[in-house]
């Protein structure tokens, strides 16, 4: 079994493109900062090339690292259904949702990680672990003098304890871990950063679009551009409560003509995506209004055609690590009305950026608000904007890991 | 055009901020923390905080719980009201914020143990020093190198300077009344308001007093 292949990335720009967003500033400092890294090399794990944040983030970060000449690598564990299964089950347990136990799971979940530690090199001066499903592979540091950080995109602020503490060991052997929020934190020997994932604003998820090809796109799925549309864009998962979104619809529809798009699509490392679009289907049966789009992968312009065109956007996440497409849609200047869980209480601050809600019926009076408030609903989307630009694009990335490895190279400590 | 001797030597500062340190449910349990964590956490929630809040109603982060998590509102203006601007050390900004919050507690002590909305997380900071490649012997060369300088190098040199110089002023008010003898240029960029400003406005706000004193 060799390691899982990384389907071809659309095209990454060269950094200085960037400065057009940021400003040419920040793009030296990027440059500056990677001199100091000089003949470094780093890698990047994570467990799916494609579907889901963290893979989408990696496809764009990686070429961006290459280019500031940072020998970065980008490996991908491979595992079978059960691996993946036990995953499944994993991530949800320390998003806090209900865990069922079975002891030979931590067997799966170790003998695959087994194997790919014997198959994979960790040679690189800087390893970076992403989520859960390749932690253990930290055992492949041993006699190393490098340094490897974990990356978790998770919300662990109420994990199973059984689950967290079958990994909080292997968590411990790392020098450190990225986490997108502080209540994620727990009691670990090591430090512990505060790093927000971003977006690529010249990605074809989230770069300008011609209002032809957007109209298109509505076409295609039969939308209508002239009755508001309400958006969640998201994988088929429970966590992102689709059923919720819909269940909030049918109460704005009460008092408001709208339609309401679901669109997502599945990542090779979630095998209940398929059930709970079944769910969501049954759901939706009867309303011709309620557009379910079980969207490939590599949807990008789509996705970004639907964000463009929507009145507001939805993320009604039950637990959210940090929600990337609440960024995109800030960055769209889309009003958002978005759950307060997790990582986005610091990217939709209330009333300033977007609307936060924790219920069905708070999420359907905000909709119902904003879609009877058009100009505070600009306002909102402005801010977010602005909000994204500040903190949340792509070259925040790249300044934080870079900053990260000089950090580690020099020692943590404070100076 | 003056020309200074010694140059003014630019440098770029990057922070990550370290999580997962004490937590506060309570103002009580806040009072006790300020107390005892590092120089390093009261920076990042004052100094450090000053370069990321344009959104909320204070750019301390202290002040900011205190009214979004504890809806104190009096305590939290008091602390939004203590200015970096007066403290050369760590350790006086420190005695400052926890005198507030003593004297607070004592005049209403049923808000001592009064559960918050969401607890306050203590965090640090980590910084990196960079040098750049960019010196200026003039004020020409200032003002070009702050229009090209990142914000986080700005920070560093008219916020962050404080701490290093253990003067109230900053790098920039610093080196020309040093180094150029205008000592009123320099009390003007001193007086430029990095609390209700944000670093872009700064900058601009400094290049616009440097302007009519280039050529002097």
């Amino acid at each position: 079994m060799s390691a899982q292949p990384i389907p071809a990335q659309s095209s990454v720009p060269p950094l200085n493109d960037y400065a057009s967003i940021v400003g040419k500033p920040q793009i030296d400092e990027l440059w500056m900062l990677a001199g100091a890294l000089a003949n470094c090399s780093a890698k990047m794990v994570n467990s799916t090339a494609v579907g889901g944040g963290v893979a989408e983030i990696l496809n764009r970060v990686v070429p961006l690292f290459k280019e500031v000449g940072l020998a970065m690598q980008w490996d991908v564990i491979t595992g079978g259904e059960a691996f993946f299964s036990v995953t499944k089950a994993f991530h949800n347990a320390l998003h806090g949702m209900a865990y069922e136990d079975r002891p030979e799971w931590f067997d799966v979940f170790l003998a695959t990680n087994e194997e790919n530690r014997r198959r994979m090199k960790f040679d690189e001066d800087f390893v970076v672990i992403h989520d859960p499903q390749p932690l253990p592979l930290v055992a492949a540091r041993e006699g190393k003098q490098n340094h490897w950080v974990w990356r978790c995109h998770i919300d662990l602020s109420r994990p199973n304890e059984r689950v967290w503490n079958f990994l909080q060991p292997f968590v411990e052997k790392y020098d450190g871990t990225l986490v997108s929020s502080t209540a994620f934190t727990h009691p670990l020997s090591i430090p512990q950063f505060l790093i927000a994932p971003t977006i690529d604003p010249l990605a074809d998820k989230n770069r300008d679009l011609e209002p032809e090809y957007v109209q298109s796109v509505l076409d295609r799925f039969g939308i209508d551009r002239k009755r508001p549309i309400i958006t969640q864009v998201s994988r088929f998962d429970r966590l992102k409560d689709p059923l919720g979104v819909i269940q909030a619809y049918k109460l704005v529809k009460r008092y408001r003509d709208c339609q309401l798009v679901l669109a997502g699509g599945g990542a090779t490392d979630d095998p209940e995506g398929s059930v709970v679009f079944a769910e969501v289907q049954e759901a939706a049966k009867g309303d011709n209004d309620i557009f379910l789009l079980n969207l490939p992968p590599w949807s990008y312009l789509e996705i970004n055609a639907l964000q463009r065109a929507s009145t507001i956007v939805v993320q009604k996440s039950l637990r959210e690590g940090f929600g990337l497409t609440v960024t995109e849609a800030l960055w769209k200047r889309r009003p958002v009305v978005a759950s307060g869980v997790g990582g986005i209480l610091r990217q939709v601050l209330h009333k300033v950026t977007g609307m936060l809600v924790h219920s069905v019926e708070g999420c359907a009076y905000q909709i119902r608000y904003l879609l009877s408030n058009p100009s505070f609903a600009k306002r909102l989307g402005e801010a977010g904007h602005d909000h994204v630009k500040e903190n949340f694009l792509i070259t925040h990335t790249l300044r934080n890991y870079l900053v990260l490895f000089l950090l580690l190279k020099r020692g943590v400590n404070p100076s | 055009m003056k020309q200074a001797e010694k140059p003014f030597q630019f440098v770029d500062a990057f922070y990550l901020v370290v999580v997962g340190l004490q937590s506060a449910h309570t103002l009580r349990e806040f009072a006790r923390e300020l107390n005892e964590v590092s120089p390093y956490c009261i920076f990042c929630h004052t100094y450090h905080a000053l370069a990321t809040h344009h959104y909320t109603s204070y750019s301390s982060d202290f002040a900011q719980w205190v009214m979004a998590g504890c809806n104190e509102g009096e305590l939290a203006e008091q602390l939004g009201a203590i200015d970096v601007r007066q403290f050369v050390e760590l350790k006086d900004l420190r005695a400052a914020l926890v005198r507030e919050v003593d004297e607070y507690l004592t005049a209403y002590p049923t808000a001592a143990d009064r559960p918050a909305f969401e607890p306050f997380y203590f965090a640090e900071t980590r910084e990196v020093v960079q040098p750049v490649d960019r010196r200026a012997f003039n004020l020409v060369e200032l003002a070009e190198g702050m229009r090209e300088m990142s914000l986080h190098s700005l920070h560093y040199h008219f916020v962050n300077s404080r701490l290093r110089l253990h003067l109230r002023t900053n790098d920039f008010s610093n080196w020309i009344e040093n180094e150029l003898g205008f000592p009123e240029l320099a009390l003007q960029i001193k007086r430029v308001d990095f609390y209700t400003n944000t670093l872009p406005e700064v900058r601009a706000e400094i290049l616009d007093c440097i302007t009519p004193w280039i050529g002097r």
